[in-house]
């Protein structure tokens, strides 16, 4: 498949981990932290793991969208879809997100509720266009990547007059997270969570390009390579991280070039800047309040505000005790480190949310990792026969 | 009243522009007519022309093997077929898979108030069509209708029954370590098919369903290697989930490698930009095999022989592993778990 093999070469793997175990240091160990769940899928779809040296660790971020929304707001997008009449519109992974009390919103479609899957928000607007005496709410959630969209829908209602319409705000933003983990006590202080890089944002920084990143790198001297969701994306910039740090540099680097300038999509960002403004803090599942971390509807756009239009009111939730995710989230903790990990807590019957999206950190090891696990008598390579044609 | 008695005229089924209604479903004329002018001609064999509530009929030596699959598919006419002959399909695969011989199928109807007429003819006559073509004849039925609102257009179950020849046996655990394991072909192309149709995700693509009778390519499998030790037709949940099913029945584990799959370059784009993997999607004409390594090469030939197995290839071993894990050796050189699908398979949103 033409623009999609050239990145999953298995040859240039060989060579990309030929080159990082050459260049690794063995005196020294090598702690990368991957932001995005999509570089997390990656990396356990394609058993990366299998081509690093030992001393090369990838650490999980909080990059996950579904992950980091607090149960406190899908409780919110429950009690709406509850409404009478109400459509309520979602991207898939959100509807096996556990919410208070054992629910979900497939378990809410299940007693009744209207609740559609979609694959853009264009398809919320068709809907509300096709439903006119029926509300239709937007479950808008995601980084950088998915807000450019809403904020499309948002202004195509306004000029299309849809007052069926609305949208329930939940988006999030990069900078900020990155921030609160390199602030928090774990890495500053303690040093239990040693970070020596990142692999930064592939689609988030199609948008917002890559100067957002260098403030981490002056102000925190840790390196960042901006990298594709490819598994070659992730092998080379695993490749310039190791130099950079081997150098003592401290930059950003780009190696997905292909997608990313600088200065990212200007009329994707005047877009947002047109239809949104800056929570003044917003609270991530894992990470807590975190100042300036997300967006909401401008004043202008209110009559497209789900959260003004139902009078919603948001209530914090505490994880599951039980539960890891936040530590996870943060990078102190690994999946098997988790007590129920794999025991109450698999996919089939998440309890955290890291274990919901095949982003989310413990389903991408539950699903692609997990017999590194346990001591697995472990086969010869596939034995030769003619090749398939 | 005249006092004569006219020859009775029955208004023929409108096939046209007619309905599904209730009476259709009452044990009336309506269904008795509807019943002669659509399956009994459709299905036409000596069984249905007795017009009994069941069809009686010999077997030969050997056990019996019987089967039963609903179909709720949508949308009901897909590229490459329909519910009508997907139901025929379905049904001898999983006669067939046993090793056996599938000879007699029954149809049962769940038919919706308000289904077009014109529809459920095109379904029945080509399921009529696909029983004909795989030699095993429709010999008793039932049809339903239930209220507007309480169906989807049509439901179709269908039950089969078939004749394993002595000295096969052919079952789900009897997988050995050293075994190795077969595909007849492109994994997913079913699946992607009616993706492309669902609504709010209409894509273009020439990548027809599968679906096809599988019990010529096990006649011939088996005539090559009877020492076949496992057969199962990947459909719902895909590749993925037949291996699992396996490796869990047989109570070992399997290590496949990716570059060995065939997968079409369409179904693998398709999924690409839909969030899917190609593994999970379900098939309708595919087969797995788990033979004994010596026989492979040879079952391999004999597959790529027949016209549905032109693309088989050998994936991978069975192995011993007491946590039956499925993995997979990437094409990139790492190593995965091929897990469980869990619930419904659903896109990721970046």
């Amino acid at each position: 498949m033409k623009f999609i093999d050239e990145f999953r070469d298995g040859k240039l793997a060989r060579d990309l981990a030929s080159a990082i175990a050459r260049e690794a240091r063995p005196e020294r160990s090598y702690n990368l932290m991957e932001f995005c769940g999509g570089h997390t899928h990656a990396i356990s779809r394609y058993g990366l793991k299998d081509l690093l040296p030992a001393n090369v660790n990838m650490v999980h971020g909080p990059g996950c969208p579904v992950c980091v929304l607090p149960i406190g707001r899908i409780d919110n997008a429950i009690a709406l879809a509850a409404r009478p009449g109400l459509i309520l519109c979602t991207y898939a992974d959100t509807m096996r997100v556990p919410a208070s009390n054992g629910t979900t919103l497939l378990k809410a479609k299940a007693q009744g509720a209207d609740i559609r899957m979609i694959y853009s928000c264009a398809d919320a607007i068709r809907i509300a266009q096709e439903n006119p005496g029926r509300d239709v709410v937007f479950f808008a959630i995601g980084f950088e990547t998915t807000t450019p969209p809403t904020a499309v829908a948002i202004t195509q209602a306004k000029a299309l007059g849809l007052a069926n319409f609305s949208v329930f705000c939940n988006h999030v933003l990069t900078p900020a997270a990155i921030s609160n983990i390199l602030e928090s006590k774990e890495v500053r202080e303690l040093g239990t969570v040693p970070l020596d890089g990142f692999i930064g944002p592939a689609h988030v920084s199609t948008v917002i390009g890559s100067q957002p990143y260098e403030y981490f790198a002056e102000e925190y001297q840790r390196p960042v390579v901006i990298a594709g969701f490819e598994p070659l994306d992730v092998m080379q910039a695993i490749l310039m991280l190791v130099r950079q740090l081997n150098d003592g540099r401290a930059e950003v680097e780009n190696e997905f070039t292909r997608a990313v300038t600088r200065d990212g999509n200007a009329k994707a960002k005047a877009l947002v800047a047109e239809v949104f403004e800056l929570r003044r803090t917003f609270e991530w599942r894992g990470l807590g309040e975190v100042p300036y971390s997300a967006l909401k509807i401008k004043d202008q756009y209110s009559a497209f505000d789900a959260e003004t239009k139902y009078g919603i009111s948001y209530r914090s939730v505490p994880d599951n005790r039980a539960c890891e995710c936040g530590a996870i989230l943060r990078g102190v903790k690994k999946p098997a480190d988790c007590k129920v990990f794999g025991t109450v807590c698999t996919p089939d019957n998440p309890i955290g949310s890291c274990m919901v999206s095949s982003e989310g950190a413990c389903a991408a090891h539950y699903t692609y990792g997990r017999f590194r696990d346990v001591a697995v008598v472990t086969a010869s390579p596939v034995p030769a026969a003619r090749a398939a044609s | 009243m005249s006092g004569v008695v006219r020859s009775d005229y029955v208004r023929p089924v409108d096939f046209r522009h007619g309905y599904v209604d209730m009476t259709h479903g009452g044990g009336g004329r309506a269904m008795a007519q509807l019943i002669d002018e659509l399956f009994v001609r459709a299905f036409d064999n000596e069984w249905l022309r007795q017009a009994n509530d069941q069809a009686a009929f010999r077997i030969g030596a050997g056990r019996m093997v019987m089967a039963t699959d609903s179909h709720v598919v949508s949308p009901l006419f897909f590229p490459g077929g329909d519910i009508g002959c997907l139901s025929v399909h379905g049904t001898i695969n999983d006669v067939a898979m046993a090793g056996a011989t599938p000879l007699y199928l029954a149809a049962g109807f769940i038919l919706e108030e308000g289904f077009p007429l014109a529809d459920l003819k095109r379904i029945v006559e080509s399921m009529a069509a696909a029983s004909r073509e795989a030699g095993v004849p429709v010999v008793t039925g039932d049809t339903k209708v239930v209220e507007r609102g309480k169906g989807d257009g049509v439901f179709i179950t269908t039950t089969g029954v078939g004749v394993v020849p002595v000295g096969i046996e052919i079952s789900g655990d009897r997988a050995r370590p050293g075994d190795r394991i077969l595909v007849s072909g492109t994994m997913g192309d079913h699946g992607v098919a009616i993706m492309s149709l669902r609504e709010n995700l209409t894509f273009e693509t020439t990548i027809r369903s599968d679906t096809a009778a599988l019990h010529g390519l096990v006649a011939a499998m088996i005539a090559t290697a009877p020492g076949i030790r496992c057969l199962r037709d990947p459909t719902r949940g895909g590749l993925a989930t037949t291996l699992n099913e396996l490796a869990r029945q047989s109570g070992c584990g399997m290590v496949i490698a990716e570059q060995r799959i065939p997968v079409h370059g369409q179904v693998n784009a398709a999924c690409e930009f839909l969030g899917l993997d190609p593994l999970y999607v379900a098939n309708e004409g595919k087969l797995v095999a788990i033979c004994p390594a010596a026989d492979a090469d040879r079952l391999l030939a004999a597959m790529r022989d027949h016209p549905l197995g032109g693309d088989a290839a050998i994936i991978g071993e069975v192995i011993d592993d007491p946590h039956h894990f499925v993995q997979m050796d990437t094409t990139f050189g790492g190593r995965r778990v091929i897990d469980w699908l869990t619930g419904e398979q659903l896109p990721r949103i970046c």
